[in-house]
């Protein structure tokens, strides 16, 4: 039977390939070593303290193996990533301060004009150092602080101190011990007790020296009562070598607390993305985790969402896109650690031109937990037979009385379903790009605006016209 | 003699090498309705499937001619274009597509032209209204979660706003209880006119009450076996299907 061939376009590049001439004010020796560690810490002015949890976490790194699961990621070494590139700029808060092709390129990002009409802050990180950062003045008049984590350990030592890899300690796996020796950049955000913060606040992460590492810090602390959607970005142009990028987040949300945090990741398809998020829920509070990957070579993504109080609540929605040479390895990871907390997990994958979307989840439901309410939702969508998908889902219930629902769904384009809308004369690629655009639907809607644009891109579908 | 709307001559066509309509003729007249009854598995389904042009099924021999023109070839969307319709008996359920984006995209589609909002609307509401679908039903996912009824009247619903000149009508009216017959059967009606035909199969006389019937084909192992007026209905309902075999002394 002669079929036709759609082609559903992967994201416009273009935009996210343009580089920069790497006119970096210095470049760490490539590999790990305590002295080149230490190197780092000195230009980066940390307090002694620091100095040392950055050597602990370096000894740390090289005893701990490489994970025994996940994608390959064999091709990652070590000795050939520049893991410190400080960019030839001063942090600012004031655009015309930043160097003009590393704006330029924020620009083509289209931040600063985010920044006018909806975000009530920007931090924009070039490389490992953070190159501006702004706030709305009645936001500071609020208490709220929103700055770069070198500000922070300056300004807000003790907060930082308190908090800092305590959620995710470097012992936790090879690539958090690697963070925490090498770490740079990443935001800080403080919002005191019933604040609520109205307008979003967005950090973009730009990595454009090539072979290099980025492991930007990202600590945000929302007080009891206190709300905050907090919007990541980030991207890199493509190039030849291995890129990297470990970067960590924890997140601290207190009793009745609410926080958003939105994630779309671009990375060019040169990076191995090995991100590690965490959130610690108090009682009465709720995380929501927006994520959406389209980027990188590998990917390996879970957030997790500790409940620790009563009545904590996760929402999780998830969309990840693999196209040719991916491998993205994305899902979450809940505990449920206190009666009456609930997890909502709610993912789409889709898998085109040999690339390979695995979800993966761990849902726990610790003794002390009686009433926990967990379900999870994964559904996958491979657009041709080259592709694959896989769903990972697990899920260990201790608690008495938890309801826990789970429903998998891996599937193609539907043959019925596209004779149904052309029956109604619509023509089949349309037909294609209508289904594949209502599978990622319920997610697309979550997503912040700007981007919102970007997944529509990503559906966009076109006739390749090839029989056979 | 009237132009033909529909002209099917000696029709071959099967699925992965199996025959199941096996040198089927059948023509409808502009305007007309007209009944196939058949028992299962006697292709009735397959030969609506087919006239539009489900890519799983195979012509191996005969062809589809629509306003005179051979429509064989045609692909579905392209026939949907020409003015055929089928209403489904087991609509597709499809997720992220809501029924007002699905039918403005397909109006779109059929008429050529962009379709404005504001009056597109206004007459979906009406259609809606006189179906007795609930008005949040445009916003809802197709056929997601629908009852039976609720699925039937949607395809009613899509007839109405789409206005083919043929529609084929599977089975619209299995599975609906006695109001939601009298709804479907009355959109069926307000569907006809001079200029709209209908090709209907059913088990059921109860959607035919509102229409006049202006010709009845029997349809046994892929062939028309009889052909009359409406009285031949009643003729089937009283004496069943295997007389019509045994007078004709076949198969």
């Amino acid at each position: 039977m002669a079929k036709k061939k759609t082609f559903v376009e992967d994201i416009e590049r273009t935009l996210y390939d343009i580089r920069n001439e790497d006119h970096s004010a210095y470049k760490s020796e490539s590999g790990l070593t305590p002295d080149i560690i230490r190197d780092i810490s000195r230009r980066k002015h940390d307090p002694a303290w620091m100095t040392e949890f950055r050597l602990k976490a370096l000894d740390t790194y090289n005893h701990i193996g490489l994970p025994t699961w996940g994608p390959d990621i064999s091709e990652l070494d070590m000795d050939k990533i520049v893991t410190y590139v400080q960019p030839d700029a001063k942090m600012t808060g004031n655009w015309k301060d930043v160097p003009e092709d590393i704006k330029d390129t924020f620009d083509r990002l289209g931040i600063p004009e985010a920044e006018k009409t909806s975000l009530g802050g920007v931090g924009a990180q070039y490389d490992s150092e953070v190159v501006y950062h702004s706030i709305q003045e009645d936001m500071v008049k609020q208490g709220v602080i929103y700055t770069d984590m070198e500000t922070a350990i300056r300004e807000h030592e003790d907060l930082v101190k308190e908090y800092f890899m305590k959620l995710v300690p470097p012992k936790d796996h090879k690539f958090a011990a690697l963070h925490g020796a090498v770490w740079s950049g990443g935001s800080f955000v403080y919002v005191p007790a019933g604040v609520h913060v109205k307008m979003p606040l967005q950090s973009y992460f730009r990595l454009n020296a090539a072979g290099a590492g980025q492991f930007e810090h990202t600590l945000i602390i929302v007080e009891p009562g206190a709300s905050l959607h907090f919007i990541e970005g980030c991207s890199a142009p493509k190039y030849n070598v291995t890129n990297l990028h470990a970067g960590c987040v924890e997140l601290y949300v207190k009793e009745g607390a609410r926080l958003r945090y939105s994630t779309i990741e671009n990375w060019s398809r040169n990076m191995m993305n090995l991100n590690t998020k965490r959130a610690l829920v108090e009682k009465d509070g709720i995380i929501e985790w927006v994520s959406g990957s389209f980027g990188s070579h590998v990917s390996c993504l879970y957030p997790c969402s500790i409940l620790h109080g009563e009545n904590a609540r996760c929402e999780f929605t998830g969309v990840t896109f693999a196209s040719k040479g991916q491998d993205l390895d994305t899902g979450a990871s809940v505990i449920c650690a206190a009666p009456h907390t609930s997890a909502n997990i709610n993912t789409r994958t889709i898998s085109k031109a040999g690339g390979k979307a695995t979800y993966r989840s761990a849902v726990k439901v610790t003794k002390n937990a009686p009433y926990a309410k967990c379900s999870v939702n994964c559904e996958s969508l491979m657009l041709d037979s080259a592709s694959r998908s896989d769903t990972l889902p697990v899920m260990d219930i201790e608690g008495d009385a938890a309801e826990v629902g789970h429903e998998a769904k891996i599937g193609r384009i539907s043959d019925e379903a596209i004779f149904y809308l052309t029956s109604r004369g619509i023509d089949e690629d349309e037909a294609r790009a209508m289904i594949v655009r209502g599978f990622v639907e319920p997610i697309a809607k979550e997503l912040p605006l700007e981007y919102a644009v970007e997944m529509n891109n990503l559906v966009n579908i076109e006739l390749e016209g090839t029989m056979g | 003699m009237a132009e033909h709307l529909l002209d099917i001559r000696g029709l071959h066509a099967g699925v992965e090498g199996k025959e199941i309509l096996k040198g089927l003729s059948l023509t409808v007249g502009k305007g007309e309705v007209h009944v196939i009854l058949g028992p299962n598995g006697s292709g009735k389904s397959t030969l609506m499937n087919v006239i539009m042009g489900h890519p799983k099924y195979e012509v191996t021999a005969g062809s589809i001619a629509f306003e005179g023109e051979d429509i064989t070839a045609l692909k579905t969307f392209e026939r949907a274009r020409k003015g055929l319709f089928l209403s489904f008996q087991t609509p597709e359920e499809i997720p992220g597509i809501s029924v007002e984006n699905m039918i403005r995209t397909a109006k779109q589609a059929v008429s050529g032209e962009r379709v404005k909002l504001v009056p597109f609307r206004r007459k979906l509401k009406e259609m809606m209204a006189e179906l007795k679908i609930k008005p949040e039903y445009a916003d809802r996912y197709l056929n997601v979660g629908f009852s039976g009824g609720e699925k039937k009247r949607n395809e009613i619903l899509q007839l109405l706003m789409l206005d083919p000149k043929l529609a084929l009508l599977d089975e619209t009216d299995s599975g609906l209880d006695v109001d939601a017959v009298q709804i479907v059967s009355e959109g069926v009606a307000k569907f006809h006119n001079e200029g709209n035909s209908c090709l209907i199969i059913t088990h059921n006389t109860r959607i035919l009450e509102k229409l006049t019937v202006d010709r009845v084909h029997v349809l046994m192992n892929g062939t028309i076996v009889e052909e009359g007026g409406a009285e031949l209905i009643d003729d089937i309902n009283r004496r069943g299907f295997t007389h019509i075999l045994g007078e004709g002394g076949e198969a």
